[in-house]
């Protein structure tokens, strides 16, 4: 038995052993009921992404829908100039310019948030900095050698690596701001934020109504529950 | 007898068709044990998961386009645009992942209480072939909404025949349709996904189940109910199947649910296991994903695959992790089929076994670092001795002599009195809040009682 235990101990040793690795993540703060910041998030998205990227599995019509604003104030404030209330979020750019000005073709952000997460969104949109080495002149703590531009720049500022040696080796411990942008730092983040709560919503456009929905039916399959089991205590009682 | 004009058109088709025959042959007069428990709940589970994954299929075929260059919106399609769209999508997602949780336990079981054992081999075997043609199911399911780790998932086992010596090239070419996955595998693998092999696992299913009631369920005491019939030559310790198990299952579908419905509503991604975070990248033949990972049910043997450090060997070992399996009636010697009786070895062995399939199974989520391959392999040997091994600790096991009627094990009802005393045992009053919330853990009852449940346990082990 105490060897059986000690067996356990030791193959349950190297299960804590393989976490660990990579930058840690800056931790996004959104709210998907907050429809304020789901509508600034959309207007930031027009703005500063729809120019190479498309979201082309979401509608106007569905955000005016969803944020609960009129179709009319969805086409004058969000959307950019000419688009129908039923077009889908499409990009300007096309894939052969995309190519020959970036090499590739941005991918489309319906579903970013589902693929990478809200948090490295956040720290992604935030982990530009300076490296001239690079051909746009930027690169990102959280994706090496980014083929993006920071598209923020003028409001963020420009920042700086910080290194520190770990274990004989160049690390970026942090980053810090050389020239400060048009946006104070809090703003800044609220920005981001907003930004990355309408992607999280972009991803999956019908989470709210899901989680809302979600109680009525454990509700019902509850009462269900209680029902199946006096049946079954009515039909049990003979048999001992 | 005074007859309406429905029962007359009732009798009118059973005269013609053995439906009365067929009903009691399967449920009004098939005696089943009157002590099943917990465990026994997951074989009809099983065929609800079975149905639910049946009409949710139909319903996401209406939209599904299989087509590399469609497959994936249409998934989004389905998933935005469509009416409950993303309900029935989670629902067929997460009954995926919950049909592998329920036929897993449904296997344990088994091996809980011998349920493999003669006369109930040849049941076994259709459930054994069950779980290989839910596999494929599962497989072939999985490339359809066409993301980067249903492609690249895909890549890696069908060049796993490539391993096969001679034909081996050819074979896995033969499967694709083409050199990479393309448009032409998920063009097949949607033909097997919705209509060969459902139509295989239907007939398992029905084999599996006449051949159960041919010789009579299994219980927890691992006796054979026939031995004792009364005048009438039913069986002392059983009952009839419908109404006493019908209503009991449904208490079982009931809790089923809830969980189910927690997961479809609060968590259908389950962090990644049951819609892995890749999958919402659009397949890509261009980018390998820097890690390729199954989808949980099948990690512990992708991680005995990789234990093995020849490919080919691995394919075996992977192929040999399941067909050890089909071969447990005849590894097992044991004289008594339930773990009541069964001698300590048998149990220590299968708490090892456990431990190395969930092991195996973390493992194959992990990327394959030198030190996780070490212990896969310790956990690989661990899994295949407690097969190969078996012929020889249980032909000598110690068992207990077992009862010639079943026992009576307390239900959770009975116990509900113990589970307050011992909660009053971990926890004291605390003056101020009310209700509930007035009482604190208490750390020396908890002690107490964690050391006389460990005690249990070790106990429980010989």
């Amino acid at each position: 038995m105490k060897r059986l235990l000690n067996t356990l101990i030791l193959l349950s040793l190297p299960f804590g052993v393989f976490a660990g690795g990579g930058v840690e993540l800056q931790r996004a703060e959104f709210d998907l009921s907050d429809k304020d910041s789901l509508q600034r998030g959309a207007k930031h998205f027009v703005t500063y992404c729809l120019g190479c990227h498309s979201a082309k599995h979401i509608r106007y019509l569905r955000i005016s829908l969803d944020f609960d604003i009129e179709k009319d104030k969805v086409l004058k404030d969000i959307a950019p100039e000419g688009a129908n209330i039923f077009d889908k979020m499409n990009s300007a750019m096309n894939a052969h310019d995309a190519e020959k000005w970036f090499g590739i073709m941005p991918p489309d952000l319906s579903l970013i948030s589902r693929s990478r997460g809200p948090d490295w969104l956040y720290s992604y949109l935030k982990g530009f900095y300076s490296d001239s080495s690079k051909p746009l002149g930027v690169n990102n703590v959280v994706f090496p050698d980014v083929g993006m531009p920071n598209v923020l720049w003028q409001l963020q500022g420009e920042q700086k690596p910080v290194f520190k040696k770990v274990g004989g080796q160049q690390v970026i411990d942090k980053l810090v701001t050389e020239i400060p942008g048009q946006l104070p730092e809090q703003d800044f983040d609220r920005m981001i934020n907003d930004l990355v709560n309408f992607l999280v919503y972009v991803g999956e456009p019908g989470q709210l109504e899901r989680r809302s929905m979600g109680k009525y039916v454990l509700f019902f399959i509850f009462m269900i529950f209680i029902l199946a089991y006096l049946l079954k205590r009515e039909y049990w009682k003979d048999i001992h | 007898m005074k007859t309406n004009r429905w029962t007359d058109c009732g009798n009118w088709v059973l005269d013609r068709f053995p439906l009365t025959k067929f009903w009691n042959e399967h449920m009004a007069h098939y005696y089943a044990p009157k002590n099943f428990n917990f465990w026994y709940f997951f074989g009809s589970l099983a065929l609800l998961v079975l149905v639910n994954q049946f009409v949710t299929g139909i319903l996401l075929t209406m939209n599904y386009k299989p087509d590399a260059k469609l497959a994936f919106d249409s998934v989004e399609y389905i998933m935005r645009e469509v009416n409950w769209g993303w309900l029935i999508r989670y629902m067929h997602s997460t009954g995926a992942s919950a049909f592998f949780i329920v036929i897993y336990l449904h296997m344990f079981r088994g091996l809980l209480y011998g349920s493999f054992k003669q006369p109930r081999e040849l049941i076994w075997i259709f459930g054994m072939l069950l779980f290989v043609a839910l596999m494929a199911e599962a497989f072939m399911g999985y490339l359809l909404p066409w993301g980067q780790m249903s492609y690249w998932g895909a890549q890696v086992i069908i060049s796993l025949f490539s391993a096969i010596p001679v034909v081996g090239e050819e074979l896995s070419l033969w499967i694709r349709g083409d050199y990479v996955v393309s448009d032409a595998t998920l063009n097949r693998f949607f033909a097997f996904h919705v209509i060969a092999v459902p139509l295989v696992l239907v007939l398992l299913v029905l084999l599996h189940i006449i051949a159960l009631h041919e010789v009579g369920s299994n219980n927890p005491d691992g006796i054979d109910i026939k031995k004792n019939k009364d005048a009438n030559g039913i069986p002392l310790d059983g009952i009839p199947f419908h109404p006493y198990y019908t209503v009991k299952d449904l208490v079982g579908f009931a809790v089923f649910m809830f969980f189910f419905a927690v997961v479809i509503f609060y968590m259908p991604e389950m962090g990644g296991f049951f819609l892995e975070h890749a999958n919402f990248i659009p397949a890509d033949p261009l980018k390998t994903p820097e890690h390729i990972a199954p989808v949980w049910y099948f990690t512990p043997f992708y991680a005995i695959l990789r234990a093995v450090p020849d490919k080919f060997a691995g394919v075996i070992a992977m192929g040999g992790s399941i067909v050890v399996l089909f071969l447990l009636p005849w590894l097992d010697r044991s004289k008594v089929r339930s773990i009541r009786y069964r001698g300590g070895i048998y149990k220590k062995a299968l708490v090892l076994f456990v431990i190395s399939f969930i092991g195996l199974g973390y493992l194959g989520t992990q990327p394959a670092t030198p030190g996780a391959t070490a212990v896969a392999r310790v956990l690989t040997a661990v899994y295949f001795g407690f097969f190969l091994l078996m012929p020889i600790y249980t032909r000598w096991e110690k068992t207990k002599p077992v009862p010639d009627r079943l026992t009576e094990q307390p239900s959770l009802e009975d116990r509900i009195p113990d589970f307050i005393e011992t909660f009053n045992e971990v926890t004291v009053k605390t003056e101020g809040k009310s209700g509930f919330f007035r009482r604190k853990l208490n750390y020396q009852g908890l002690s107490a009682v964690s050391i006389r449940f460990l005690k249990k346990i070790k106990g429980s082990l010989d």
